[in-house]
């Protein structure tokens, strides 16, 4: 391979724009063996490689990769899954281009090498051939350990430990686990099967998973203790939608992101009325906030049917919080832009329904504490939006029953727990917590980074517990 | 999988379902509700608890079959199951002491309303109960109030036993000073009755039956005004004072997805309504 050749990535094939804005199958299509095994030829097989400092989980990637460049792909799943026990999914929604692919020397001199699609290649691979289940190494001190929540921490920490040996329940609220990755990831980003793919490893391995528990309500913390579990990893995510406190909030075909995205994912509105639960969408729908989750329910809304689908956000383009790739999907797909725009108020009919939003024109001060420009109002700019459905996607907070049902655990006041960095140690003794619950709304590979620790905090808690015995 | 151990029809229509599931029944209180669904392409229903066997292990609920769910839930039998059952979801209502207390029920609701006026008791209140129907055919859980209230009115929309309609009230509530009220009923129901208390401004619990998905505080669907502010009924419900409920905004809330339920439950009568699932 030459110098020239080296500095273009491989392109994977993407679903047509013009198909796909009226179905929900997945939008990328990933590599054929030929094209992954051309990417992986790609690498420099670095003697200290730097992508691997830029993964939260510490992939051995080079390693990975030449597996793939030599044809092993089952191989190269295998040296994944040593770290990484969601490997389809974050090969599909991980922001690489700020992680591994960030760090990558050949991307100072051209596109770096393709990791996240390579994940993908390979844990796809395995999964069409059958996935194996690998030997536990049984540790000398086993724990019971219960976990709140299936989302990708809990799911990180549960496999962490039952291959340590330890004796693993989950307990997830919902009829379903996976967390974010089964209620708020679109199909076309993350097709649910896979993550169910992901959940059965899981299990296989040996995890007690207990859908339909939600911990607060039918065992609290203490309660969970009292029934001898050694130590209790609260996962819980931030699942608590925020709405902006303007008039007309209540209307009808007003949602927050979080209950459109639930309808249409995991109970699969798209699918009404052959799957029961409807999902209502007008012929303009107004999506509100510039985060990932806007991008989804803006492009979710195309999919079932609206004509004329805006992001409104405060902010300009380069402040947008989500992945670069997510927001070109968006206007490549015929997503409408409406930046510096804030809504001040909703109108009805008279039915209730939403029939209009209005907003007011905003312009860029000085930075905020975030760093970024902070947006300022325009006096007196106020105009109308002709909308029928308004999208709320200006983030999620934690959901505060295991907060409120637990004495002695600290939280901040944004509601998040306080742990321990390092270990993931919450202020309760045995407690611990990641993900979201933790950091705020972030993406699903610092909250399985943040399980991997709290999974090696917590084999340690043990063995100290049980006094290496 | 969950098992339905018992089921008897209540009324024409209204069923009462026992439903194994332990865990749930050991942390059940009065008040709080379970979400139902009955197969892999089910949608998620809230129920609210009726009561609970602790040696059996089961969780008793009552439903009327009105819609696509619910008339297909009426088509199990004792003996089959149903996928999901998850629970207690919602906070428990206030049973406390708090003396006299008035009981409004209607329909349906008469069963969980039995759940919260036989805690009541057991601490000590006074109760004076109303059971309501549409017609006296479609009365349910009337004996079963009856036995547990010091004063029991009987009320149908037609008249055809007791008081025709809940305007009564007006004269109880004038002659008699009320510690406390609670009201389970359709939403239209609880409104009327709080316009009723409001003037004696007694506390008056309603219980809401907000549209909901998850049921957990994730959707935001069951979002109610509150005081003036939104509450989750799921959350920090589902009773509510209700002298502070913006009756209203809840009724036109509820009406959001009528025309996909009607076009869904019309679907289930057309070409489903005999064929038995799961």
């Amino acid at each position: 391979m030459d110098k020239e050749q080296r500095k273009h990535a491989t392109s994977m094939a993407k679903q047509d724009v013009l198909d796909r804005i009226h179905n929900f199958y997945e939008v990328a299509l990933g590599y054929t063996q030929e094209q992954a095994m051309a990417e992986a030829e790609r690498c420099l097989q670095c003697p200290n490689p730097r992508c691997v400092q830029g993964c939260p989980v510490d992939i051995d990637i080079p390693a990975f990769i030449k597996e793939i460049k030599e044809g092993n792909f089952l191989a190269a799943s295998a040296k994944i899954k040593e770290k990484n026990s969601l490997p389809a999914v974050c090969g599909r929604v991980c922001p690489q281009e700020n992680q591994c692919q960030k760090m990558c020397v050949i991307g100072k001199m051209g596109d770096p090498i393709s990791i996240g699609r390579l994940e993908r290649f390979a844990s796809d691979y395995e999964r069409k051939m059958g996935v194996n289940i690998p030997d536990k190494d049984v540790a000398p001190v086993t724990g019971k350990v219960a976990i709140v929540g299936s989302g990708p921490a809990g799911l990180t920490v549960a496999a962490d430990l039952v291959k340590l040996g330890h004796e693993v329940a989950m307990f997830e609220s919902l009829h379903l686990a996976g967390g974010v990755l089964m209620y708020g990831i679109p199909e076309f980003r993350l097709p649910k099967e896979i993550v169910q793919a992901e959940v059965e490893y899981i299990k296989k391995l040996g995890v007690d998973v207990k859908t339909n528990y939600t911990i607060g309500r039918i065992f609290t913390i203490d309660e969970l203790f009292a029934d001898g579990f050694d130590a209790i990893f609260v996962g819980s995510g931030a699942g608590l939608p925020r709405f902006m406190g303007i008039p007309g909030e209540n209307l009808g075909g007003v949602y927050s992101a979080n209950e459109f995205l639930i309808r249409v994912n995991l109970m699969k509105g798209y699918l009404f009325p052959e799957y029961d639960t409807p999902i209502r969408i007008g012929k303009n729908v107004a999506v509100i906030g510039g985060g990932n989750v806007a991008m989804d329910s803006a492009r979710c809304s195309l999919r079932l049917g609206a004509e004329k689908v805006y992001i409104v956000y405060r902010r300009s383009r380069e402040e947008l919080p989500a992945r670069e790739e997510e927001a070109e999907n968006a206007e490549e797909e015929g997503i409408i832009f409406r930046l510096l725009n804030n809504p001040t108020k909703f109108v009805g009919d008279e039915s209730g329904w939403v029939s209009g939003m209005e907003c007011i024109k905003m312009e860029l001060g000085e930075p905020d504490a975030s760093g970024r420009r902070r947006p300022v109002p325009v006096e007196g700019s106020e105009f109308m939006m002709d909308i029928d459905t308004a999208i709320i996607a200006i983030g999620q907070t934690p959901n505060p029953l295991i907060q409120r049902t637990t004495e002695g655990l600290e939280t901040t006041k944004w509601g998040t727990i306080v742990v321990n960095e390092e270990t993931g140690a919450a202020t309760k003794e045995g407690v611990y917590a990641g993900g979201d619950v933790v950091s705020g709304a972030a993406t699903v590979i610092s909250a399985m980074g943040a399980g991997k620790k709290a999974a090696k905090g917590i084999h340690e808690y043990i063995k100290k517990k049980k006094g290496g015995k | 999988m969950y098992k339905i151990v018992a089921k008897k029809e209540l009324a024409p229509n209204i069923y009462l379902i026992e439903v194994a599931a332990p865990d749930v029944a050991a942390k059940a209180n009065p008040g709080q509700f379970v979400i139902i669904r009955l197969d892999d392409k089910g949608e998620r229903v809230p129920l609210t608890i009726a009561g609970v066997d602790l040696e059996k292990g089961t969780v008793a609920t009552a439903f009327h079959a009105v819609g696509r769910t619910t008339k297909k839930l009426a088509k199990v039998n004792a003996g089959e199951s149903i996928m999901d059952f998850s629970g207690p979801l919602g906070n428990p209502a206030e049973v406390g002491k708090f003396g006299k207390v008035l009981l409004v029920g209607g329909g349906v609701w008469c069963a969980p309303l039995h759940y919260v006026a036989t805690t009541l008791r057991k601490n000590g209140n006074k109760l004076v109960v109303a059971a309501a129907g549409r017609t006296e055919n479609d009365m349910v859980y009337a004996d079963e109030l009856k036995a547990v209230s010091d004063v029991f009115y009987v009320a149908t929309d037609d008249g055809s036993k007791g008081s025709e309609g809940l305007d009564f009230l007006a004269d109880v509530l004038k002659s008699e000073k009320f510690d406390h009220a609670v009201v389970m009923g359709p939403v239209s129901m609880l409104k009327k009755v709080v316009e009723m208390t409001r003037p004696y401004g007694l506390n008056t619990m309603v219980t809401l039956a907000s549209l909901m998905v998850d049921g957990t505080g994730m959707c935001g669907a069951c979002r109610v005004t509150v005081g003036g502010e939104t509450k989750f009924a799921c959350m920090d419900g589902p009773e509510f004072n209700g002298l502070d409920v913006d009756f209203d905004e809840l009724i036109s809330r509820q009406r959001v997805y009528l025309p996909e339920e009607r076009m869904a439950s019309m679907i289930y009568d057309k070409l489903g309504g005999g064929v038995k699932r799961g």
